[in-house]
């Protein structure tokens, strides 16, 4: 008989109980192809049935697993196939219905958030892409947890410009209706390049068509683990801040792996990816922008931070994927700004501005995220901020988003409360000249070179 | 099913003797223990059989966290995988 030594339970016990170790979600991805049908209530009804019918057990199952192995799982969630491909059978235009089904059968599993109300539209748009964009400001800001997505380019299509243009409107409508939360409905909103089909994380959560019927994905987090970790290493080369990194990436991931594979067996759904993503929360001592700092800057967004990240990303990956068998979705450090509660002090003090965290997002995952801006900005400039994300992704075959805030009455300076894990987003400031010209062009950027990568 | 069983607190007397109680009470078989004291605080890390537990395990994680709320003491109970996961290759 052996017995793990106590220093390895302690620590364990202590990044749990002191350094916010979690799993971050359980996301079941659930196909919906088969609900289509021409009669959209017939439609709403099986995708309801559906869902309900495979996800009846994922929030008790959840909690039975954090219960017995006593780690907390913050969420548990679905993921669903883009709605436009299974809404686009019906004969309608209006497609908030099928967003009320998603909320309702999110309501009924007690799931905390529901994604795949989405388009891909990266090449171009059908009629049921377009409905589908032209439903959301109204599908986000009538249903209280649904999740929309976006896919606006990817490398091997380009970038399309007259998506991105809708997009800019789109996401002005939603804060507008959603006036009297702070633009709240935009946080449930993710505009994509190269989109992967596998992501458990919102709000850009989507059950990609080459997936099984149904699937269970793991998001695995740690900032605050990964923070502690460095606190031992003050001073030693970036060599060795590398490895801590990935030594604890490895262990949070081996976590990840082990819940991944006792839900999937739990609920007999296939098990498909973790992913290893660092993901903050605003708690103190949780916060991506303070490992950074930990690794010697003053302030996350000044001068060393796109290296400091470069490292940082490509160390979790390191250490993360041979800690699980199949790995996946994201995959990379995530920087959210209204999430992570030493970004939020950067913002604040105006070190981290939106181009520099253009220029973190060629390092790492996933892009400009939660980002406050002020209520009058134009929606061609949020389209053009959109366009410059995209094409960071396109050119670097990497996934990039944008989920942006346009505070409705909102200035440089105020902020907007969201509340728990989406957290509080100081307004950032963006550039007063005008994109409206190179936007209204509309058409497509083609999809760029694959050699000659100068 | 094998378990760990983690007892943190300030030191009194008989800790052992009353978490011990309580795991017998439920059936569940002690195979190992290791105890200290570190940096003055009792430690207790003890290795157990669930198997012929009176309760569900969850129950019993649920019965040792109010004993040791009781005693002042912070006592978990986790299934072992958890740290062979994180700690063994």
């Amino acid at each position: 008989m052996s017995m793990i030594n106590t220093t390895e339970i302690l620590d364990t016990i202590q990044m749990i109980s002191q350094q916010h170790l979690d799993v971050r979600t359980i996301t079941m991805g659930i196909s919906l192809l088969d609900c289509a049908d021409p009669d959209p209530k017939a439609a709403c009804r099986k995708i309801y049935e559906k869902i309900v019918r495979s996800a009846k057990d994922l929030v008790k199952t959840g909690e039975e697993i954090e219960a017995e192995f006593g780690i907390p799982i913050v969420n548990k969630r679905i993921f669903v196939t883009p709605m436009a491909l299974v809404a686009g059978a019906s004969e309608t235009d209006d497609y908030v219905p099928f967003a009320v089904a998603l909320d309702k059968a999110r309501a009924e599993t007690g799931v905390n958030f529901i994604g795949g109300f989405s388009a891909l539209v990266q090449k171009g748009m059908t009629a049921a892409d377009e409905k589908l964009i032209r439903s959301i400001p109204a599908a986000l800001s009538e249903t209280e947890l649904v999740c929309a997505s976006v896919n606006v380019g990817s490398t091997k299509a380009g970038i399309n410009m007259d998506a991105v243009a809708l997009m800019g409107r789109t996401i002005k409508d939603l804060a507008a209706r959603t006036a009297d939360r702070g633009g709240f409905g935009c946080a449930k909103l993710v505009v994509f390049c190269n989109a992967v089909e596998d992501n458990p994380f919102m709000a850009g959560a989507f059950h990609g068509v080459s997936e099984a019927d149904r699937v269970i994905n793991v998001g695995v987090s740690g900032p605050g683990v990964v923070y502690h970790a460095l606190q031992s290493v003050k001073g030693e080369s970036l060599d060795v801040v590398a490895e801590t990194v990935k030594k604890t990436a490895f262990r949070v991931t081996r976590m990840g792996q082990l819940v991944a594979q006792e839900a999937s067996k739990r609920l007999g759904v296939p098990f498909g990816i973790v992913d290893l993503s660092l993901a903050p929360t605003p708690a103190i001592g949780d916060s991506v922008a303070r490992i950074l700092e930990e690794m010697g800057l003053e302030t996350c967004g000044t001068h060393g931070t796109t290296a400091a990240l470069a490292l940082l990303n490509d160390a979790v990956k390191k250490g993360g994927v041979m800690a699980s068998s199949s790995v996946g979705g994201l995959s990379g450090a995530f920087i959210p700004v209204s999430e992570d509660e030493g970004m939020i002090a950067a913002a604040r003090k105006g070190t981290l501005c939106l181009d520099k965290l253009e220029a973190m997002t060629c390092v790492c995952s996933v892009g400009l995220d939660m980002i406050a801006i002020p209520g009058d900005t134009t929606a061609e400039t949020i389209s053009a901020i959109i366009a410059d994300e995209a094409a960071i992704g396109m050119v670097n075959s990497k996934t990039t988003a944008a989920r942006l805030i346009p505070a409705p009455g909102k200035k440089v300076g105020d902020t907007v409360e969201f509340g728990g894990l989406l957290g509080s987003a100081p307004v950032m400031p963006v550039h007063p000249e005008s994109s409206a010209v190179f936007v209204n062009r509309g058409g497509r950027i083609p999809a760029p070179m694959q050699s000659l990568k100068n | 099913m094998r378990a760990i069983v983690t007892v943190i607190g300030k030191d009194t007397v008989g800790i052992i003797a009353r978490v011990c109680a309580l795991l017998s009470e439920q059936g569940v078989n002690v195979l190992d223990i290791s105890q200290t004291i570190l940096q003055e605080y009792f430690t207790m890390i003890m290795l157990v059989d669930t198997a012929g537990a009176k309760v569900p395990f969850t129950e019993l994680v649920k019965l040792l966290e109010e004993s040791g709320k009781a005693q002042g003491l912070s006592i978990h109970a986790q299934r072992e995988d958890i740290f062979n996961a994180m700690h063994r290759i």
